[in-house]
């Protein structure tokens, strides 16, 4: 009986994995093998295929290279603590201040922009801040300018764009801790003397911290894997590394130089990820809880 | 005497719905006072009008005579030990008790020296390490209680505490809080809807009922001389009965209740032949099987419906004849009535002082 039920239980079990593991050794594992290998083989002098670790050499000999990676992560790291500065008092609005009937509208809210496209939110800001665009013509409209101003093409709308972007996988993680934080934690702490800053530091980030990491870990990733925000909104010295991977398969068409560029950088962000997490004191499988 | 606490005429009205209605008291120091009433009656709201968290309506909240509108619960001299505690869970005990003392930025060897003087207090001197989920039910509650106490607060407000715990640990924490505030001496304002908590801690107990004070009074008055029929039903266990008066004496009425019984007992106010009123009996002062030579008692025929045996507070179930609404009375467990099973007719009599009779509103 008990056999049977055990041979019935791993059928099922085979039944439902099937797909998924089909999806991800066929879509995800197989390809990166492919490209593992790629990113291995290089151009001899004769012309020919050799396995060598030249394509990995490059990225450290070539300061360009390493430092568009050091650049991205900076700014990634930036993005990351402006997205959480702001999605803070976002999420404890939504959790604590408005009224429950308002929560799911103000939730909705947040969620809709992110029913379009990347593409087309960039576009959207595009028109809103290019040298002829809304914002221009309002300015000047009103006299506050005499002639327009190119907003677009630096880092400060590049980031500003990307903090756009990541903004909802920091409130979503925050809106999940905070709404478990008891509201008579805060009114303790404010009956024993306690202001808004130390009711922040002490009670309410503490508490909110596996959110913070699991949202800053999503924010950081996606921020450092994009390419059409940092390459629409940011100027030509704004350069992202997943530009860089992208002009090596595309422009260069060094499929090779490519995929090593891309293992880097899934090896260099899982390193600054890993760091990250020891410097702050928290585990990952913590925080995936 | 000082006065610690003085509530003058607060009125608290959330959109159309008046939780708490001109409510006025004082409270002397290292008083113990504790606000009786059932769910929803305002009690919870006059409390956190007192710590500071809502602003009445209309009327003053002073303390030591300083009046408190307009200023934050994080500046006022009372602290707030919360329902279920709110002790923070990130930090450890010793933090936990050191935090307000942090907030007054006072010098670390007195933190230090305080929290480990209060957690002596409370009986436990070596817990200052631990996290605060390491602690057991009664062990949080005395953290919490230290927390505030460290503070030394004029006033320090209890809300509900001991709702979350075991009977048998509630029973001891009663006796355990009423001592410690007899040695700490700071006031106490203890909100409940349990009546035994407010009777067996309490110098002084307000009930209150749908916002407003109904008696202020010692837990003895309370139970012996309600002068409302809310107190008298809320305060302890009753029978009741409502029926009319039959006739009027000089110091007593008799009243004939709807089910034809007929009794005699002594008015709260004045009364006339005819009008409505409720008669309200405890269990215990019903005597099972009195002495035939006992003269003045109101004396009754009953069926016993059950036993409810539970120790020294069993009682029997009773149904006068004649009659269809069942009655409690206290049954003594001193063997005397062993005898007594289920389906016995029995006589019931009770002294004509220990009824208490009010005219129907």
């Amino acid at each position: 009986m008990k056999a049977s039920r055990k041979h019935h239980f791993q059928w099922t079990l085979a039944f439902f994995l099937t797909p998924v593991v089909l999806w991800l050794f066929l879509l995800i594992v197989l390809p990166h093998i492919d490209l593992l290998f790629m990113s291995f083989r290089t151009k001899d002098d004769s012309g020919s295929m050799v396995w060598s670790f030249s394509n990995y050499m490059l990225f450290f000999k070539e300061p360009i290279y390493w430092l568009t990676f050091v650049r991205t992560v900076l700014y990634s790291i930036l993005v990351t603590f402006l997205t959480f500065t702001i999605a803070l008092p976002v999420a404890f609005y939504i959790t604590k201040v408005s009224r429950p009937r308002y929560q799911v509208f103000l939730t909705m809210l947040l969620l809709l922009p992110f029913w379009v496209s990347e593409l087309v939110r960039v576009y959207g800001w595009m028109i809103l801040l290019r040298e002829s665009g809304v914002i221009n013509h309002f300015l000047m409209k009103t006299g506050l300018l005499d002639k327009p101003i190119e907003m677009l093409y630096n880092d400060v709308t590049m980031i500003m764009g990307l903090v756009y972007t990541s903004m909802l996988f920091m409130v979503v993680p925050l809106i999940g801790v905070l709404e478990n934080l008891d509201d008579s934690l805060i009114e303790a702490a404010y009956d024993l003397g306690a202001n808004m800053w130390t009711i922040l530091f002490r009670i309410i980030i503490p508490h909110a911290v596996p959110g913070i990491v699991s949202g800053s870990i999503v924010v950081f990733m996606l921020t450092l894997g994009d390419y059409l925000t940092p390459n629409l909104m940011g100027g030509k010295n704004s350069l992202w590394f997943t530009e860089q991977i992208y002009n090596q398969f595309i422009a260069s068409f060094n499929w090779n130089q490519g995929s090593a560029f891309g293992f880097l950088l899934l090896a260099l962000s899982s390193l600054v990820i890993w760091a990250g997490l020891k410097l702050t004191n928290q585990k990952l499988s913590k925080v995936v809880k | 005497m000082q006065i610690d606490l003085s509530v003058l005429s607060v009125t608290k009205i959330f959109d159309a719905f008046t939780a708490v209605d001109a409510v006025s008291f004082e409270v002397n120091q290292g008083e113990f006072f504790s606000i009786l009433g059932p769910s929803g009656c305002g009690k919870t709201t006059l409390l956190r009008m007192i710590a500071g968290f809502t602003e009445p309506t209309s009327g003053a909240i002073h303390i030591r005579g300083e009046d408190m509108s307009g200023i934050a619960p994080n500046k006022r001299p009372v602290n707030l030990i919360f329902q279920h505690l709110a002790l923070f869970p990130m930090m450890s005990v010793e933090q936990n008790i050191a935090f307000g003392l942090q907030r007054r930025r006072e010098n670390k060897t007195d933190i230090r020296k305080k929290v480990r003087a209060i957690l002596e207090r409370v009986g436990l001197p070596d817990y200052g390490d631990r996290k605060v989920d390491q602690l057991s039910g009664g062990q949080r509650q005395r953290i919490a209680i230290a927390r505030c106490l460290v503070l030394n607060p004029t006033v320090l407000l209890l809300d509900e505490p001991l709702g979350a715990l075991d009977l048998k640990l509630r029973e001891q924490m009663k006796v355990e809080l009423k001592k410690l505030q007899a040695q700490v001496g700071t006031t106490f304002i203890y909100i409940t809807h349990d009546q035994s908590e407010a009777l067996v801690m309490s110098d002084h107990v307000a009930v209150m009922n749908e916002g407003k004070f109904e008696q202020l009074d010692t837990p003895q008055n309370l139970y012996n001389r309600p002068r409302t029929p809310f107190v008298a039903r809320f305060v302890g266990e009753n029978n009741a009965w409502s029926g009319s008066v039959h006739r009027c004496g000089e110091s007593n009425v008799e009243v004939r209740t709807e089910e034809g019984l007929v009794f005699r007992t002594k008015a709260e106010e004045r009364l006339q032949p005819g009008q409505r009123v409720d008669l309200f009996l405890r269990p215990e002062a019903m005597l099972i099987q009195p002495d035939p030579g006992l003269p003045g008692l109101n004396r009754f025929d009953v069926v016993v419906d059950s036993i409810l045996f539970d120790g020294a507070n069993s009682q029997l179930l009773v149904t006068p004849l004649k009659s269809r609404r069942e009655l409690v009375v206290a049954l003594p467990q001193n063997r005397q009535y062993d005898y007594i099973k289920a389906g016995d007719k029995i006589e019931i009599g009770w002294d004509t002082n220990s009824g208490i009779c009010f005219l129907q509103r």
